[in-house]
């Protein structure tokens, strides 16, 4: 052990405040090593220790619902949920904001990386991936930096992994100029027997470190480019170097090396190889060993001169904070080391023997024989706790009391005509392909929903049909306006979209995308949100089963828009009867179905057409979203819909737009009331359908007994998008509105 | 009727592949490259992926691996080998196919559904179609722009070992609308297309791939 007591350590550098390292000095009882204060370090930054957020996330497991469907809640690497058949399903979304904002194509590949991973420790095959992208103004010099790298780097990052990318979100706001948004989601299957953990169980058993060798990448990544705000010269460097330092520490990714670490992982599960598992992602050799260790028997001993590195000027506190990508820690009996190592060999996989498990209840590591860390793991895996101060802001009521009923509206058909085209030509609802056509939705062969449908589906048995659902959304235009409401018109959303392909909602991940936790304002905004969450799930039955916290979305003291990402995961039983929100079927009944009112709150049309952000956002109505989700599960289980698609964005007016591209069809509608509030009222629990001739009288039966309000507005056919006395528009010309944007914008 | 299915380090379409020789009524026997052996195959299957990361030239170390010693041979002795997208581009590194795959005109990764013309229904893996039959098939390729020089091109064109053209709007470049070529004897075709995608309108846009695998029956 060091005997150095006089020289200060660089505690603040490291991005800990005093008090966290008096704390770390008490927990010792004396000063740590350079290498421990480093472990530390990054042990309790904000991005591995959840220490702003963790009082608040506590609310969401008292709310969880009671689920039969939970194999494995928040806490392991992903949750774990039975959808029958044997099969269990795990899934998660994950920030990569700051490093993909710096350095778009690789902080967005790595996004995919580390995402794949956790799925892949829960002891499952990742099966498919989607990304919810949010960047600044479309036409901003600086989004056609970012955009196209992100794209980029998700398109040769999953592209190469192998993993259909069936969907996700692309939004515009100026509030995310600097700090885009770039959310990664991955899913997995496995049999019930497969589940992994994440331990390190058994004194005596052998700690492996394998895939790529450890390099310089991203050290001081976790703690300080996850923690510090953007453009604040005050903000934690990395040491030295201060702001130019952030640069190089982005990590590069290796999708061929995931690759083969993936079917290597898969081949070492299948073979009971393996004790427990943990992949290495923020914090790297520092979290895996401290995490496996707390969560185990309670020792370890770690040889950090074993570990293979790609540039040998290392030391101990660098291996300890490298984020190197594609690594993986097994524990595993030594009787199996052998046979691991075999294994390992065939996929051309590296692997080292660094250490082993102990009863002494420390973790322990040597540096060349020398004692470098000597500390409990559960002092640096648990991490401090704050109760940040928090406070609604003071402009709140200002913002509320803007209402968007006062603008002026459309006065007639040709006024309306032209805000639906505004609004599908605005690149935040324009047609994706510029970004979907980059990923592959195809590999793997079991894809049967991806973009533009409302979620994603993917075949998990060739011979049942059974299958997963996958949706992710976000509104940061409603969760500013009332962060509670806001996150569960969210939650709403992913639900209704999973709903809409006629799969069942089980399960909810969450990333949750804000500011600075140093700003009661932002803290307040996340505390409600976090509570409208807890309250929404449990409405709707659904529990989280795990998430991700991204603080710091800000740049000086403007913050992002409080933008939680939500992801639901249903099940479908049979996906042969899945169902698109393409118009094909001519002579289909069309069925607007729930309660619309004139809520334009947060609207898109507001958004669009005005630059109006004010008054409050539409309604949230959770038991009018399980009975629509419930409805359309069976119509669809029956047979009856030929399409459907939920309301959301630019409601009624843009989802007909988008089933009539989808599917090729038009639609002649009339609308009830006022067709301004009918075409861009954005009222939560609605979808329209187009009910397959013949159908009409068993869908009428079933709504009424699902207890769903529902009026018939027209009929799909013809070429054009006709609503009766207001307009009507060829689909040649919408298309061409639709498709051009995102080309025009970015080449 | 077995049809080998080549896995390298980093092939990803192999048990896409496999499914599509299973649905066609033929038994996938899966080959692992670092195999010298075909066991005995009557047909082999080069998947789509990234072999070897194609961090060099795309399917350019694959072509040395060791199964590919018994299949260049076998190959030249009439074996039907095809290759989809990646396994494309290790044939023609191989040289069993002329040309070279490159880079896409658009610098970007294209995945989109696409209408081909079948030009050639004389070859061993298009013998189910019809000369000048359309089928709609995805592409997902980065490096799918098929260029090879002049003179190459007439020639091929002259022989008919032009098998597939995309029949709407060249998606990457590719020289003459090219998206798939035969040798000479026809017996090794190479498109960067992907017909294992399309064998179930459930997870494609059609089943007109199924052609492809069930072709090779016909003629062995």
């Amino acid at each position: 052990m060091t005997a150095d007591t006089v020289r200060p350590q660089p505690y603040a550098e490291l991005g800990l405040t005093a008090a966290e390292y008096e704390k770390i000095v008490a927990t010792l009882g004396r000063r740590p090593t350079d290498a421990e204060l480093a472990l530390y370090s990054v042990m309790w930054s904000e991005h591995c220790s959840y220490k702003s957020s963790k009082v608040h996330l506590r609310e969401l497991a008292p709310a969880e619902p009671a689920s039969a469907a939970l194999l494995a809640g928040i806490g392991h690497n992903a949750g774990v949920v039975d959808i029958g058949q044997g099969y269990a399903v795990t899934f998660k979304i994950e920030s990569h904001n700051h490093p993909s904002y710096v350095e778009p194509h690789q902080g967005a590949a790595t996004g995919v990386g580390g995402i794949v991973r956790d799925i892949l420790a829960m002891g499952a095959r990742p099966v498919a991936v989607m990304d919810a992208l949010r960047f600044g103004p479309a036409a901003a010099p600086d989004t056609g930096r970012v955009l196209p790298g992100v794209v980029s780097g998700i398109s040769a990052y999953g592209n190469c992994l192998g993993l259909p990318n069936i969907g996700g979100e692309l939004d515009f706001d100026a509030c995310y100029a600097g700090n885009p948004l770039v959310n990664a989601l991955c899913v997995g299957v496995m049999r019930h027997g497969d589940l992994q953990v994440a331990a390190a169980h058994g004194p005596g058993n052998q700690v492996i470190l394998f895939g790529s060798t450890t390099g310089p990448d991203g050290v001081g990544g976790a703690s300080v480019l996850a923690s510090a705000a953007f453009g604040g010269s005050a903000a934690a460097g990395s040491g030295a170097a201060g702001e130019g330092a952030k640069r190089p520490s982005v990590q590069v990714g290796d999708p061929f090396m995931e690759k083969l670490l993936v079917e290597c992982c898969l081949e070492l599960f299948a073979s009971g190889l393996v004790v427990g598992i943990q992949d290495l992602g923020a914090a790297g050799v520092a979290c895996a060993t401290t995490e496996l260790a707390a969560a185990g028997t309670g020792g370890m001993r770690v040889r950090l001169d074993a570990v293979p590195l790609r540039d040998s000027s290392l030391g101990p506190p660098e291996i300890l904070m490298s984020e190197s990508q594609e690594r993986m820690m097994a524990v595993v009996e030594p009787a199996k080391v052998a046979r691991f190592l075999q294994v390992c060999a065939k996929w051309d996989v590296r692997a080292a023997v660094i250490g082993e498990v102990t009863g002494t209840g420390r973790l322990v590591m040597t540096w060349h024989g020398e004692v470098v860390v000597d500390i409990p793991p559960g002092s640096a895996a648990d991490g401090p706790v704050y109760h940040r101060p928090l406070a609604r802001p003071a402009a709140q009521d200002a913002l509320v009391a803007s209402a968007a009923s006062g603008l002026p509206r459309p006065a007639d058909g040709a006024a309306l005509r032209a805000d639906l085209l505004a609004l599908i030509g605005s690149p935040g609802l324009a047609d994706k392909s510029w970004v979907t056509d980059q990923y592959d939705r195809y590999v793997r062969g079991d894809t049967v929903l991806a973009m533009p449908e409302d979620g994603g589906l993917v075949r998990v048995d060739e011979v049942t049909g059974l299958g997963i659902a996958l949706a992710t959304d976000g509104n940061g235009r409603y969760c500013r306006l009332d962060p509670y409401l806001g996150t569960q018109l969210v939650l709403s959303e992913a639900y209704r979209n999973v709903a809409a392909t006629g799969a069942r909602p089980l399960a909810v991940t969450n990333c949750l995308n804000f500011g600075s936790p140093e700003d009661p304002a932002v803290m307040w905004q996340f505390a409600e949100a976090v509570r409208g969450l807890a309250d929404g799930c449990a409405a709707l039955g659904v529990p989280v089963t795990g998430g991700n916290v991204s603080f710091y979305n800000q740049t000086g003291t403007v913050a992002v828009h409080p933008t939680p990402v939500i992801g639901v995961l249903g099940v479908h039983n049979d996906v042969r009867l899945r169902v698109s929100i393409g118009f094909d079927a001519p002579g289909a009944e069309l069925v607007l179905l729930g309660r619309t009112g004139a809520e334009f709150g947060g609207s898109a049309w507001a958004h669009v057409v005005h630059g109006h952000l004010g008054g409050r956002p539409p309604a949230p109505d959770l038991a009018a979203e399980q009975q629509l989700a419930g409805l359309l599960a069976m119509a669809a289980g029956a047979g009856l819909l030929a399409a459907a698609h939920d309301l959301s964005d630019g409601g009624l007016a843009v989802a007909l737009a988008e089933s009539c591209l989808r599917g090729g069809t038009g639609c002649r509608v009339r609308l009830p009331g006022d067709p301004f509030t009918a075409l861009f009222s954005e009222s939560a629990a609605r979808a329209v359908v187009a009910v397959r001739p013949g159908a009409t009288a068993d869908f009428a039966a079933l709504r009424e007994a699902c207890g769903v309000p529902g009026q018939t507005i027209g009929l799909a056919g013809g070429e054009a998008l006709v609503v009766e006395d207001c307009f009507a528009i060829p689909l040649d010309e919408l298309a061409a509105v639709h498709t051009a944007v995102l080309p025009a914008l970015f080449g | 009727m077995r049809i080998g299915v080549i896995t390298f380090p980093g092939s990803l379409d192999d048990r896409d592949a496999a499914r599509a020789v299973r649905l066609a009524g033929a038994e996938p026997v899966a080959l692992w490259h670092a195999d010298k052996d075909l066991r005995g195959v009557d047909a082999v299957i080069l998947p789509g992926g990234f072999s070897y990361g194609d961090y060099l030239r795309c399917g350019a170390i694959a072509r040395f691996a060791p199964v590919l010693s018994e299949l260049i041979p076998a190959a030249r002795s009439g074996l039907p080998v095809l290759g989809i997208c990646n396994g494309f581009q290790i044939l023609c590194e191989a040289h069993l196919l002329p040309g070279a795959l490159t880079r896409n005109a658009g610098l970007r990764f294209v995945t989109r559904d696409l209408r081909l013309r079948v030009e050639n229904a004389a070859t061993a893996w298009t013998r189910a179609f019809s000369g000048g039959q359309e089928i709609v098939v995805p592409l997902k390729s980065g490096e799918g722009c098929y260029a090879a020089d002049p003179g190459t091109l007439a020639s091929l064109e002259a022989a008919g070992q032009v098998v597939i053209r995309y029949a709407g709007a060249n998606p990457n470049g590719s020289a003459g609308d090219v998206a798939g070529v035969c040798n000479a004897a026809g017996n090794v075709v190479g498109l960067m297309p992907h017909p294992e995608h399309a064998v179930d309108p459930l997870t494609g846009p059609s089943a007109d791939g199924l052609g492809f695998f069930t072709s090779v029956f016909a003629g062995v």
